[in-house]
């Protein structure tokens, strides 16, 4: 295979608020190939949206981060400030949750858009490219002097792709894309994320907690607990046959519609994602696992071969490859 | 006693809109809520759901129609309205927006028991609701804050505010939606315990039709403020008949192996409710022609048409599209 697009090695964001210091990412490794969709999972506060503003360096002054976010080869966390402006947007750009919050609630829709393009310098005619933009996220270009609260919430989402996409980055943040969005709107926004990872050869890292949208959307998996990875594999092996007791209890969240096994029958998981400031012993998981062995509260836990192409940290994984 | 807990008969909810127009929000629902039993109310937002489940609890006034719960109407006088919220209760979606910041736990719970003046031992009756909702043992939170608490504690709270009142109807907008994944299935597994073990009914308002697989014993789709298909659960998410339920079900990430069939746009607007079928702008047997072919499409677009029963279906399950009463494929 060649060269990853994005190599994250090693990554450790901690904030340091007056209460301490809160290790939200706790030595992360990942890559993502050209054209492919990776997606990571997990519940609020196991640390993935931290994974993504250290790739972008947009996290608040202060914080902690080490290790290396390469891209092509080229370490993000040391590039000097006028290399990074030129890396942000022309190679890899973030869409965010809540489009009402992130766009100018006073500028128009194509104002909003041609800005990024006139700051780079990407297009000659930074008219013709929001035209062109809009009509690529599935909007009529006369949208283009609406402003935002002009528009539905589905809309909106369309826009901040527009946005995302205006200098033709590589690589696409969408950090939950689809979460405030209604059931039927959610499937038309990934139906064009689809398309424009198709048609635009896009890479793509797609941050959610629901893990049935990343089984749809995402090549490859990674589930996150308490800011580290637990288990990575294509979506198909991780949602289909997990190995980690977490993406296990998680994937039986989401019942399959016509499975008896869940019919009357939800299931859950006792207990709360741990507080970041207080992360148990051992194997992070083990007060909430329902398979947990003694081993488990002092075990020195790492991402273990779980089959071809994936990894999951979990002793019962290592026990089982060792036999 | 009778098997009916709650049914609503002809009943309109509007509000006036702007520009003189008026939303039709809830648009001529008749819905019957059996005792014992978890009935689902799905739709996309804006459907009416919302709108129609606080018409239930006696929150908004009907245009028309009427409410009988246990077989009385329901009265807009501020003592019955005070007695019947002894016994229809709410859970909101969001257990943060649903306590107050500055009230401990018990404060939270013993609010609703001063309300109603309900006779018996507050404490007792706290510390039980507590326990109930799975907050064990229940002496440890009466003096904690909702921020001290996780987001699963804080609904577990929400509920025993609910539960201390020992009501009939348990009404919840969309329960677990703001909560984590794993947190989710514990919470649905208490809804179940509180009907098997206090007796209670429950109302959910949903668009999540894996909760509605999950706990709910019947289910009412909503569409335009108009139910467009209701049965009991299993046969109406295995087998369902409305193209618009099956364009819901199709987009559900947990039923991937059905053709997706997302219907464009968002959902329309009440003001201007469609003539004949309301959704047969969006419908895609009307796209497809084959509304045309089966020789309805005319009835379609002008014919207005109320909930008859599936044919080959089971008992309960009633649909309204005129493809189903053509014998069409359906």
């Amino acid at each position: 295979m060649s060269e990853p697009l994005l190599s994250v090695r090693d990554l450790h964001v901690t904030y340091h608020t007056e209460g301490g210091g809160i290790p939200a990412v706790r030595g992360v490794s990942f890559e993502v190939a050209s054209g492919e969709t990776l997606g990571l999972a997990g519940e609020s506060g196991c640390g993935k949206s931290s994974v993504a503003g250290a790739t972008l360096r947009v996290l608040p002054p202060g914080t902690e981060v080490t290790g290396e976010v390469l891209l092509d080869g080229e370490d993000i966390l040391s590039m000097k400030p006028q290399r990074l402006r030129a890396v942000r947007w022309t190679e890899l750009s973030i869409v965010f949750q809540g489009a009402l919050h992130t766009l100018n609630p006073v500028q128009k829709v194509g104002d909003q858009i041609s800005e990024a393009i006139e700051l780079h310098r990407t297009a000659a005619n930074s008219k013709a490219r929001v035209a062109e933009l809009l009509d690529l996220v599935g909007l009529p270009p006369r949208r283009a002097v609406d402003y935002p609260h002009q528009l539905s919430g589905g809309q909106r989402q369309r826009v901040l792709i527009a946005l995302a996409l205006a200098c033709n980055p590589r690589l696409l943040i969408a950090d939950e894309p689809t979460t405030a969005l209604d059931v039927m709107v959610q499937a038309q926004v990934l139906e064009l994320l689809e398309r424009l990872r198709r048609e635009l050869a896009l890479s793509m890292i797609f941050i959610t907690h629901d893990l049935s949208t990343l089984s749809y959307v995402c090549d490859r998996t990674a589930v996150m607990y308490a800011g580290r990875i637990v288990e990575d594999g294509t979506s198909e092996d991780v949602f289909g046959r997990p190995a980690h007791p977490y993406t296990a209890a998680l994937a039986a969240a989401f019942p399959v519609i016509g499975d008896h096994t869940y019919r009357k029958a939800p299931s859950g998981l006792g207990g709360d994602p741990p507080d970041p400031r207080d992360i148990p012993s051992g194997c992070s998981f083990h007060p909430r696992c329902a398979v947990a062995v003694p081993e488990c509260t002092t075990a020195d836990v790492e991402l273990w071969p779980a089959g071809t192409g994936r990894r999951a940290a979990c002793i019962h994984v290592r026990d089982a490859a060792a036999r | 006693m009778s098997d009916v807990l709650l049914e609503t008969r002809g009943l309109h909810v509007r509000f006036p809109a702007r520009h003189g127009a008026v939303a039709r929000a809830v648009d001529g629902v008749d819905l019957t809520v059996h005792r014992g039993e978890v009935l689902a109310l799905v739709g996309e937002s804006g459907c009416g759901k919302t709108t129609l489940a606080r018409t239930i609890l006696g929150l908004e006034r009907p245009a028309e129609g009427e409410i009988r719960f246990e077989g009385e109407p329901l009265r807009y006088t501020g003592r019955s309205l005070r007695s019947y919220r002894g016994k229809a209760q709410i859970v909101f979606q969001d257990p943060m927006g649903a306590l107050n910041p500055r009230q401990t736990v018990y404060e939270a719970v013993a609010e609703g028991l001063r309300i109603q003046k309900l006779p018996g031992a507050e404490t007792v009756r706290v510390a039980d609701a507590l326990s109930r909702a799975g907050l064990r043992p229940p002496e440890r939170f009466f003096e904690a804050y909702p921020y001290e608490l996780s987001g699963g504690q804080r609904q577990r709270v929400v509920i025993a505010g609910a539960m201390v009142l020992e009501p009939s109807l348990l009404v919840a907008d969309e329960p677990v939606s703001s909560l984590d994944a794993s947190v989710r299935g514990e919470i649905l597994k208490l809804m179940l315990e509180l009907v098997r073990d206090a007796g209670v009914t429950i109302l959910v308002v949903t668009h999540d039709l894996g909760l509605a697989w999950n706990i709910a014993d019947r289910i009412a789709v909503m569409y335009l403020g108009r139910i467009v298909e209701e049965g009991p659960a299993e046969e109406l998410l295995e087998n369902p008949r409305h193209p618009y339920t099956r364009a819901l079900l199709s987009v559900v990430p947990e039923t991937r192996e059905m053709e997706q069939q997302i219907l464009q746009g968002e959902a329309p607007d009440p003001t201007r409710i469609p003539a004949g079928c309301r959704f047969h702008p969006r419908c895609p047997l009307v796209a497809s022609g084959e509304a045309a072919r089966i020789g309805i499409e005319e009835r379609c677009r002008s014919e207005d048409l109320g909930l008859a029963a599936v044919v080959g279906s089971s008992a309960g399950h009633v649909a309204a599209c005129h493809a189903l009463v053509a014998g069409g494929t359906g």
